[in-house]
């Protein structure tokens, strides 16, 4: 449904371009749920408004790539096109639910300003579908809630309205940009069940950013790991956690708590800093920080190369050097064997 | 709101008290005696202690003070030292010019302002941008009396679109009335539609990247909404606070401008008022215009707690 070719989203900075999305492919099938995953500042933002040409532009423009959704190419659309799309047929979540929604206005007129800009309908009709999809998110009392204003609302809340405006139009793809980043565990756990919920019943792809494994490993049929722009392992969710094939993939989950694991296991951070995304480093993009880097490391760009069955990585080692190097480094740091 | 209201009612008596004594003091801060300051040089002794009689200057300055502010609540502001006429009334039937050159320019400083902010934001990344920041701080920067003068000359005299000066009352024809203010309120909001929109362009531009502007557009809402409704309604909040000292600023105005056009407003009530030391009624229209001060910046924050639901007091 959505197919995603060798995109490139540059962002023309002060301090020179910034290549926060670079040569990216994937795809979503109806239905199906993504996980991108990677640090901070790997693009994962800067893609996810790509997919709805919501990128600042100025100073974000798309010098290679397509992004596909129904045959359409969504670089070649006209405003007018985009605007019937958004919303339509792909809506998105953000981040933090204190400022996504307009402090000004009641989140009922929030609501069904989302609904009235694809259906032409009246407003009581539109207040009855409004109460309808606040019943849907799991808001109580929503006849009454529809005259809250934001900050009347819990963050849990408020991420709840978010998701009904999303679902306003009865969108065939959901973005979610970190939903649960800015609120606690408990509510996590909510918003992700209402999500899981939410693709039953109105049957939503979704696409799901986030820098915890653990929300993707519930949520997610595949995964798409990202570094500084790139995509540097895709495959199934079992795939990308137990037979993990690029160094920053398997440092990513060793720096994050597990849920399926014992929790005594000790977390490592990963070392040193992102990559500066104006001029990355030689060769392999995450070799400053790589445990197991080789000299060809520095020299050779590895590209995606299929591992199995729709897993790719881009990663020049072996397999058999990948698995000893792990070996030890885990017996160094447990009992202290030498290098 | 009600409480709210209330709280702030009350909280203008502290600042009613200092502005009244402010305006009781202006006639004992000139030195000199200020009966003999009023009738001048060659008064006989007589007529003098007979004004200081009519004054209440002979008293002790508190009695005075008490006295003055004890006829002023009960609405009594004294006589015109020059005509003998009261005070008040004066005042009051030189309000109507006055009101109706603030009205009309603050109807023109909102109808051109908000336009050009808007246009200003939807532009941004073009050159109308800077040409409006250049062409806001010009505005702010011309003297008012040069640009009246310049307006004058220009589609007054040279090309004689509008009357070079006068007033006439709105009860003799709706339209001499609008006719006459054009120029004089124009002059009067061009200092003001500078400033105005340049707050308006400075929130829009701050509203105009917040994620909450982003999930309106998520939502496919048309960027002409998204500026009209979502980022001008927040922009406003701030602008609201500059609307106190714009007042201000027109009050203060039109004492220039009511005297170059010979309009017989309160600027103009007061200008002759000091060249003919008539201290009641120059008393008398700082207090109007201090009372009018207060009340417009109460308001203000009424209707600041009334945009922004976020401090809504309740
Ligand atoms: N408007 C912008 N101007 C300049 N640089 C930008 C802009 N937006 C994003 N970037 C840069 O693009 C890169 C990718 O940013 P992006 O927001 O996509 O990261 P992310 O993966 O979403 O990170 P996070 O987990 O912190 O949300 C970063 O280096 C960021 O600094
Ligand atoms: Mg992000």
């Amino acid at each position: 449904m959505l197919e995603v070719k060798n995109l490139k989203a540059y962002i023309d900075t002060p301090a020179g371009i910034v290549k926060a999305v670079d040569d990216v492919s994937f795809s979503l099938k109806a239905g199906e749920t993504i996980g991108i995953v990677g640090e901070s500042g790997s693009g994962k933002s800067v893609l996810a408004l790509s997919l709805m040409q919501l990128n600042p532009s100025p100073p974000t423009f798309y010098p290679q790539g397509e992004i596909l959704l129904e045959g359409k190419n969504l670089l070649h659309l006209k405003e007018k096109e985009l605007r019937n799309l958004r919303g339509n047929d792909i809506a998105m979540i953000f981040q933090d639910p204190m400022s996504s929604l307009n402090p000004i206005f009641k989140i009922g007129t929030q609501l069904m300003e989302a609904i009235r800009t694809h259906q032409n309908i009246n407003r009581a009709e539109a207040k009855k579908k409004a109460i309808v999809l606040l019943k849907d998110v799991g808001i109580s009392d929503p006849e009454r809630r529809m005259n809250d204003y934001p900050h009347q609302l819990s963050g849990g809340m408020r991420q709840r309205v978010m998701i009904a405006i999303a679902l306003a139009g009865k969108p065939k793809i959901l973005i979610a940009d970190e939903p649960t980043t800015a609120l606690d565990v408990t509510i996590q756990a909510q918003i992700l069940d209402l999500m899981k919920d939410i693709q039953k019943k109105y049957g939503t792809a979704i696409i799901i950013i986030t820098h915890d494994l653990g929300v993707v490993a519930q949520l997610a049929d595949k995964i798409v790991v990202m570094y500084s722009g790139r995509i540097v392992e895709e495959g199934k969710t079992e795939d990308i956690f137990y037979h993990t094939a690029m160094p920053y993939t398997w440092s990513l989950l060793r720096s994050m708590p597990r849920i399926d694991t014992s929790s005594r296991e000790r977390l490592i951070p990963i070392q040193g800093q992102p990559p500066n995304l104006v001029s990355p480093p030689e060769g392999c993009n995450f070799n400053p920080r790589c445990p197991f880097a080789t000299a060809d490391c520095l020299k050779i760009d590895p590209s995606l190369t299929e591992r199995g069955v729709g897993h790719y990585a881009a990663c020049i080692l072996s397999e058999k050097i990948f698995e000893e190097g792990k070996l030890q480094l885990e017996n160094f740091e447990t009992k202290g064997v030498p290098l | 709101m009600l409480q709210y209201t209330i709280r702030r009612l009350f909280s203008l008596i502290p600042v009613m008290c200092i502005v009244s004594i402010i305006v009781f003091m202006i006639i004992h801060l000139t030195p000199g005696n200020p009966a003999h300051l009023i009738l001048g040089e060659d008064a006989s002794e007589e007529s003098i202690k007979q004004l200081e009689e009519q004054l209440g200057l002979d008293q002790p300055i508190v009695m005075q003070y008490v006295n003055w502010v004890k006829d002023i609540v009960t609405g009594d502001f004294g006589q015109s030292v020059y005509s003998s006429e009261p005070v008040l009334d004066i005042i009051l039937g030189r309000l109507g010019p006055t009101f109706s050159i603030t009205i009309v320019s603050i109807i023109m400083i909102l109808v051109i302002s908000i336009p050009i902010a808007i246009a200003a934001v939807w532009k941004r990344n073009t050159l109308i941008d800077p040409l409006f920041i250049s062409i806001s701080l010009l505005g702010v920067s011309i003297p008012e009396f040069w640009f009246a003068m310049l307006l004058v000359l220009g589609f007054a005299v040279s090309i004689p679109l509008f009357p070079v000066a006068g007033y006439i009352p709105m009860a003799d024809g709706i339209f001499q009335w609008l006719y006459h203010l054009i120029l004089p309120s124009f002059v009067l909001a061009a200092v003001e539609i500078g400033l105005v929109a340049r707050m308006l362009r400075d929130g829009m531009l701050e509203s105009v990247n917040q994620d909450y502007i982003r999930t309106a557009r998520a939502k496919g809402v048309k960027e002409s909404i998204v500026l009209m409704k979502h980022v001008f309604s927040n922009a406003l909040i701030p602008t609201t606070t500059v609307i106190g000292a714009m007042v201000a600023g027109l009050l203060g105005g039109t004492v220039i401008i009511e005297t170059m056009f010979t309009i017989p407003g309160m600027g103009q009530l007061l200008v002759d008022s000091i060249y003919r030391r008539d201290y009641p009624i120059i008393q008398g229209v700082i207090l109007f215009i201090a009372v009018v001060y207060v009340i417009v910046n109460l308001l203000v924050d009424l209707l600041y707690t009334f945009l922004d639901p976020r401090i809504r007091y309740d």
